[in-house]
């Protein structure tokens, strides 16, 4: 590991409401270790809609404006405007929205504030499925994954909705791919997404035990393993066009994905075949991922 | 006081007169969605904005629920707000209306009065704005141009006092798109009228707490109390707002308006433009020798009820007119009037008309049918449709 130390300062409290091993509760840790104060966090209804708190506590030392489950983007837009139109142009707002807020419901306030390049970091943490209300399938839910909409008779049919091409194809300034179990890769990206002016969009996988039916003490071994099997490559985009590839790198071998899969009880339904036929999708997008880095 | 007009005259649309409220009012951000028969208020504000006659972040958002959603994000974090809207798309904002009124953030919006689809339809009725009754915003219905204007101005002042949102009314095309001479006041007496708006509690960095978060059933009930007393307090911060107008302007509205109700034997409900053409036709009756009178209800939300009661108490029979139906009981503004009268020791017999939905007239004719059926019967009938070809 090249040399990298994680900010000391911290701007998360240990008394949140999140589930044991939850990754969006440590990749919130994260984000704040890499903005700092000066930061007002927006939350539309997800996890952290509890993991913040009730009233009168909270878990952020940092302001915190909930806003209804679509609005993550525009609602942040709006507070971005009127510290603009107040001559604060030094503080830094983030959008901060699970996946059914992103990309499902929050789709449509998310491509606005996209297309008129507002100035604001819009992270997505993404657990997979609607898991606050109780593991229901999103969008973002993998093919032939468990959830309570989806049982093992009928698993979902339908692969991930690709979330980074939607946003590239808006040409933002910047787009990255992130996850817990690469600190140094999430802090920098979010630093420099920080120095960028208009939209940024993090895409942060963040596993969740009891969803993906594990053991609370593999959020960070599942985060590995699936940037290791490809399943999530860490990568960035500028402008829409200009590609990295941060991990894993492309001469390094894949690790199946089978080793990834076998550790979720949402996984465990599946045949052989239809792991080959999630192990063939994977291959057949790291091609084209390498294809838009070589380019 | 010494009333002092300074300011210009200019021949403007309702929707216009809408912008320059705003313009004068110094809104900071403004975010707005097209719709007819709302365009052109942002249309003129886009224009303030880009030529710095107004300085103002205008977030053109892809929905009215956007609209609403950037406003409860820029008002959070201390700004003065803005949007306009109409019919479908006030439609659309409703669970963000539910919210601002729940932040207690006094953002201000103009519905120019639709009627909603389906079928489509662009004139003009109340149904879009009353289907909004209960989310917590303030209502208030216009008559002419330059109240449009006076009243932007006043519902700032009210918001920003008891911190709850705003929203004026006024009728599609018939105030809309129509032009009348408009007085534009002096800036710097609006100046002097609204202060920058200074919230008690922001989105602050210094200072950070958070805002909305999940309220057990200890506490969300007083929440919800207090919001109701804010509605309460907002009555009588209207009656000062519009006399602190008065003062400055020369120009005042009441919550509500009786015309020649003093020894009225039946007395006209109206709210929005119908009242100007009740007005003619009352004084056309009452140069018969008629004992007709006319009641304008201005404020909605909170609803007057102490004043209408007032107002009705010595008459015979109350006639309301309501352009709008909540399907299965009747015209709203007769329920409100009724609800408010229920309790009260003088209750006249109240006659409710239902009429002009979708835009169409109602012109001096049909007021005078709709007077001289309550006049000729002596049942109260709670829903009489007035002109419907069945």
């Amino acid at each position: 590991m090249r040399n990298f130390t994680l900010p000391e300062r911290e701007l998360m409290g240990s008394g949140h409401l999140g589930c044991q091993g939850c990754g969006g509760a440590l990749a919130m840790r994260y984000v704040l270790k890499a903005l700092g104060e000066k930061t007002i966090v927006v939350i539309p209804a997800c996890c952290w809609t509890i993991i913040a708190g009730p009233f009168p506590y909270s878990s952020l030392k940092v302001p915190v404006l909930h806003t209804a489950f679509e609005t993550a983007a525009v609602a942040a837009s709006g507070v971005r405007a009127a510290l603009d139109i107040q001559g604060d142009t030094e503080t830094t707002v983030i959008a901060w929205a699970g996946d059914g807020g992103t990309f499902d419901i929050g789709l449509q306030s998310l491509s606005g504030a996209a297309e008129r390049n507002e100035n604001i970091i819009y992270i997505c943490y993404d657990n997979e499925a609607y898991m606050n209300t109780g593991i229901q399938r999103s969008g973002a839910t993998p093919l032939l994954a468990w959830t309570t909409t989806t049982p093992e008779k009928t698993p979902k049919s339908e692969p991930k909705k690709d979330i980074m091409g939607i946003m590239v194809a808006h040409r933002i300034p910047y787009a990255a791919t992130a996850t817990i179990a690469y600190p140094d890769d999430f802090i920098r990206k979010v630093q420099k997404a920080k120095s960028i002016y208009g939209t940024k969009f993090l895409h942060v996988l963040a596993p969740c035990p009891p969803g993906w039916r594990a053991p609370s003490e593999w959020a960070i071994k599942l985060s590995r393993l699936a940037v290791q099997a490809r399943v999530f490559p860490l990568y960035e985009v500028e402008d829409g066009e200009r590609y990295t590839l941060n991990a894993p790198q492309a001469d390094e071998p894949a690790l199946p994905v089978s080793e990834y899969l076998k550790l979720q009880g949402r996984f465990s339904h599946l045949t052989e075949k239809d792991i080959q036929t999630i192990q063939g999708i994977i291959d057949k997008r790291w091609q084209k991922l390498l294809k838009l880095v070589q380019s | 006081m010494t009333p002092i007009l300074t300011g210009t005259k200019k021949v403007v649309t309702g929707n216009h007169a809408v912008s320059y409220g705003v313009m004068l009012a110094r809104a900071q951000v403004i975010s707005a969605y097209p719709i007819t028969p709302q365009t052109q208020v942002v249309e003129l504000l886009s224009e303030f904005c880009a030529n710095g006659t107004l300085r103002a972040k205008f977030i053109k958002v892809e929905s009215e629920h956007s609209a609403m959603a950037a406003l409860i994000g820029a008002a959070s974090a201390g700004a003065r707000t803005f949007t306009a809207t109409s019919a479908h798309g006030l439609a659309l904002m409703h669970e963000m209306l539910h919210w601002a009124a729940g932040a207690r953030l006094p953002i201000v919006m103009a519905n120019i009065n639709r009627a909603m689809g389906p079928p489509w339809s662009v004139w003009t009725d109340q149904n879009d704005s009353l289907s909004q009754r209960d989310v917590g915003w303030m209502q208030v219905y216009c008559e002419s141009n330059q109240e449009v204007l006076d009243t932007v101005i006043q519902a700032y002042k009210v918001a920003e006092k008891v911190f709850m949102p705003a929203m004026l009314v006024l009728d599609a095309f018939v105030l809309s798109h129509t032009a009348e001479p408009v007085e534009i006041p002096d800036q710097a007496l609006v100046d002097q009228y609204l202060p920058p708006y200074q919230p008690i509690y922001k989105l602050d960095v210094n200072d950070p707490h958070s805002f909305g978060a999940l309220a057990p059933p200890d506490v969300y009930m007083e929440l919800r109390y207090k919001m109701h007393r804010a509605m309460e307090d907002a009555l009588a911060e209207w009656a000062r707002a519009d006399e602190e107008y008065h003062e400055l302007f020369g120009r005042r509205y009441g919550l509500i308006e009786p015309y020649r109700t003093d020894d009225a034997d039946l007395i006209l409900v109206t709210s929005g433009t119908v009242t100007s053409t009740a007005r003619e036709v009352i004084d056309e009756l009452r140069a018969e020798g008629r004992r007709v009178g006319l009641l304008k209800i201005r404020v909605f939300r909170p609803f007057p009820a102490q004043f209408v009661r007032e107002a009705v108490a010595n008459a015979r029979k109350v006639a309301v007119i309501d352009r709008n139906i909540s399907f299965g009981m009747g015209g709203i503004f007769a329920q409100e009037i009724k609800a408010a009268l229920y309790n009260a020791c003088d209750r006249p017999p109240i006659f409710g008309f239902v009429a002009g939905l979708g835009g169409r007239d109602i012109t001096p004719h049909v007021i005078t049918e709709i007077i001289e059926y309550a006049e000729s019967h002596d049942d109260p009938e709670d829903l009489i449709w007035v002109g419907v070809k069945r």
